[in-house]
């Protein structure tokens, strides 16, 4: 067997998954997009940019997902960097092992249960009730973005505390000591030493973040009372309900692209910022 | 009746100690006469003698129904898996839209389904539904049915469903917020909703409802798919959207802890929330609304149909039937069921609504289901 044939037999299982489960699925959903809607549901063959057209009827799904994926990122970076901070730097490393697991313990429990519980927790006699008692009458948090909001960075956390907990942890503690050293107070240590080398950590936990809350659909369908409406929601709505597959389509395609180009331009971004990086450290 | 007889509200706070578990499904039929009842007329009427055992694994070991909420008595399937050692998978949907969809999809697994009257001549034509021999159905016999809610199981002189149960389409309200005013009409539903209950009206997430009441507001059938009619029903509930407290068929939490204040609402979450909540009143409006049936129906291809028709029967008998009924609170249009049933339930407002009131409901219609506008004026409503 020589060394290509080998090459091909490893990559095979990852390919075939990749063709299978990704390439052909994609390919019937953009074919369907530029179909027509059968008379019961369904969808029959056509070639019409009809669904295309129609787009603009779903534009507040995709400006709430285009304003709460954004914004429930940054948020969730912004409560998950001191988190992973001081996990990393911080603890004292006989805890680090019992704090990191409660990081993960709700991970134990579907995020479904979770979501329920939030339910009850934002409700009339959840907060609001607590708030009440404190002379803040007839707050409503439930069913509202701001719920929603909640829900999506209590979900998401996690997801944006681990890469960068990996990413200072591995961080070298001498340049910090150097740093000092040089006379550097902590606040300029932290801002060309850490916070720079923690990037690649920032970039994918954003990442990650980002990806899943562009398709979420069941936070807001729990916490957001059917009023606040994700992509992912519209699309479920598209082919659980109305059965307009070809529509159903034209925005899952929509949906892909919009990410497409969201994620290209991320990624020149942080590529850039990790070039200016490069020239700090030197100067 | 004799001296058996428990008044109504004896009988209800039986069931209500029932429901919560303090007392034994034995207990609570031999205090409200239900199980004597059941021994007496067991004996007198054919239909009503115990379905013959089957041997276990006869069937298969598992039968997987497709229904909606709190819609069955879980006992009833112990039972059931107790006779014929198949057990009961039950999948719990929000709409006929989502079951069709599923069918439609193909490969659901389901043995048996629960569907609306206005959708089966849909399965029918789709070819996504099993027509039925009653031979395997000895509890089925139609001559005790109310023609009205058993008629829609068939098409064309066959027969691809039989009736489960029916009921209406109305609104619950707690009356504790409406002060003086007694709330009767669609159009106090939606003007409320934009008033002094702001922030407090559920509309469930199902476009044959929530389409249908807004076009009572206007006096419009409730069938709809005119195209003007249906511009006035969207415009009307894009202008009370900001105003709702939710879009969602699972009502009964809101209401239940005050959050929400008024709900649309079918019988038997209406009986429900008034048996543990008496401010809680169920609402017909004047102008009319939905009048419906469920049915359990096969779909093609079916993958345990012996155990399919086994469970559609077992559940066909009257003295299961009547056991659903005290379960779920909606009502059966099979006399040998009702002829088990207390007399206070079969004389409940809530499940049979005043005459003048029934008579404004319409059957749902079958072109609501497959129809494009509504679909899309629903999905337009809820991304609005």
């Amino acid at each position: 067997m020589t060394q290509r044939t080998r090459n091909w037999l490893l990559l095979a299982p990852a390919g075939t998954w990749f063709l299978v489960m990704l390439i052909v699925p994609l390919t019937v959903v953009l074919i369907f997009s530029f179909g027509e809607r059968a008379p019961a549901g369904g969808v029959v063959p056509a070639f019409t940019f009809e669904q295309y057209a129609n787009l603009p009827a779903r534009w507040a799904a995709f400006k709430n997902t285009m304003t709460l994926a954004p914004v429930g990122t940054l948020a969730a970076l912004l409560i998950a960097y001191p988190l992973a901070y001081f996990l990393a730097v911080r603890a004292d490393p006989k805890w680090k092992t019992i704090l990191l697991v409660l990081v993960i313990v709700p991970f134990w429990t579907s995020i479904l249960i979770r979501s329920y519980a939030w339910i009850f927790l934002l409700g009339g006699r959840g907060i609001p009730a607590l708030l009440g008692w404190f002379g803040l009458e007839g707050i409503r948090l439930i069913n509202t973005p701001f719920s929603v909001l909640i829900g999506i960075i209590y979900g998401y956390l996690p997801l944006m505390v681990f890469p960068i907990f990996v990413n200072l942890d591995r961080l070298d503690k001498r340049l910090l000591e150097a740093s000092s050293d040089l006379g550097a107070k902590p606040w300029r240590t932290f801002m060309q030493i850490t916070l720079p080398l923690s990037i690649p950590g920032i970039a994918t936990g954003c990442m990650l973040v980002f990806i899943l809350l562009m398709g979420e659909y069941l936070i807001p369908a729990l916490l957001g009372g059917g009023k606040v409406f994700f992509v992912g929601n519209a699309l479920v709505d598209l082919f659980l309900q109305s059965r307009n597959w070809a529509f159903g389509s034209a925005v899952a395609v929509t949906l892909v692209v919009i990410m497409l180009i969201t994620v290209t331009i991320y990624m020149r971004l942080i590529n850039r910022l990790g070039a200016s990086r490069e020239d700090v450290s030197i100067m | 009746m004799t001296k058996d007889h428990i008044s109504k509200q004896k009988f209800l706070e039986e069931l209500r100690r029932y429901k919560r578990g303090s007392i034994t499904r034995r207990h609570f039929l031999n205090v409200t006469g239900l199980g004597a009842a059941t021994a007496v007329m067991g004996a007198a009427l054919p239909g009503l003698r115990p379905t013959p055992a089957f041997a276990a694994g006869d069937i298969g070991d598992r039968v997987i129904l497709a229904t909606w909420p709190n819609y069955h008595d879980p006992a009833n399937f112990e039972a059931f898996t107790e006779a014929t050692g198949a057990h009961v998978q039950m999948n719990v949907f929000g709409s006929n839209e989502e079951m069709l969809a599923k069918l439609q999809a193909g490969a659901t697994g389901w043995d048996v389904y629960v569907p609306t009257n206005y959708t089966i001549t849909t399965y029918v034509s789709e070819d996504l539904i099993e027509p039925l021999d009653t031979s395997r159905l000895p509890n089925y016999d139609p001559s005790a049915y109310d023609p009205r809610f058993a008629e829609a199981g068939s098409v064309d002189g066959k027969l691809y469903a039989v009736p489960k149960d029916w009921g209406t389409t109305g609104f619950v309200v707690n009356t504790k917020h409406t002060g003086e005013t007694k709330v009767n009409s669609w159009k106090q539903f939606f003007d409320m909703t934009r008033d002094s209950f702001s922030g407090r009206t559920m509309v469930h997430d199902y476009q044959l409802t929530t389409i249908g009441n807004a076009l009572k507001y206007f006096g419009y059938s409730f069938n709809s798919v005119d195209e003007a009619e249906l511009a006035d029903a969207e415009k009307l509930l894009i202008d009370c959207k900001p105003h709702l407290f939710a879009i969602s068929s699972d009502y009964q939490p809101a209401l239940r802890n005050g959050d929400a204040w008024m709900s649309m609402a079918w019988t038997g979450d209406g009986k429900q929330l008034n048996t543990d909540m008496p401010e809680m009143e169920y609402v017909l409006g004047v102008e009319g609304g939905e009048l419906w049936s469920d049915y359990y129906a096969i779909p093609k291809g079916a993958p345990h149909m012996d155990a399919a028709y086994a469970l559609i029967n077992f559940m066909l008998d009257p003295k299961v039937n009547a056991k659903e009924v005290l379960a779920h609170g909606y009502p059966s249009a099979d006399a040998h069921t009702n002829a088990l049933l207390p007399a206070e339930l079969l004389n409940d407002p809530i499940l049979y609504p005043a005459q003048e009131l029934l008579s404004a409901l319409e059957f749902g219609a079958a072109v609501t289901l497959t129809d494009p506008n509504r679909a899309e004026l629903m999905a337009r409503f809820k991304s609005a």
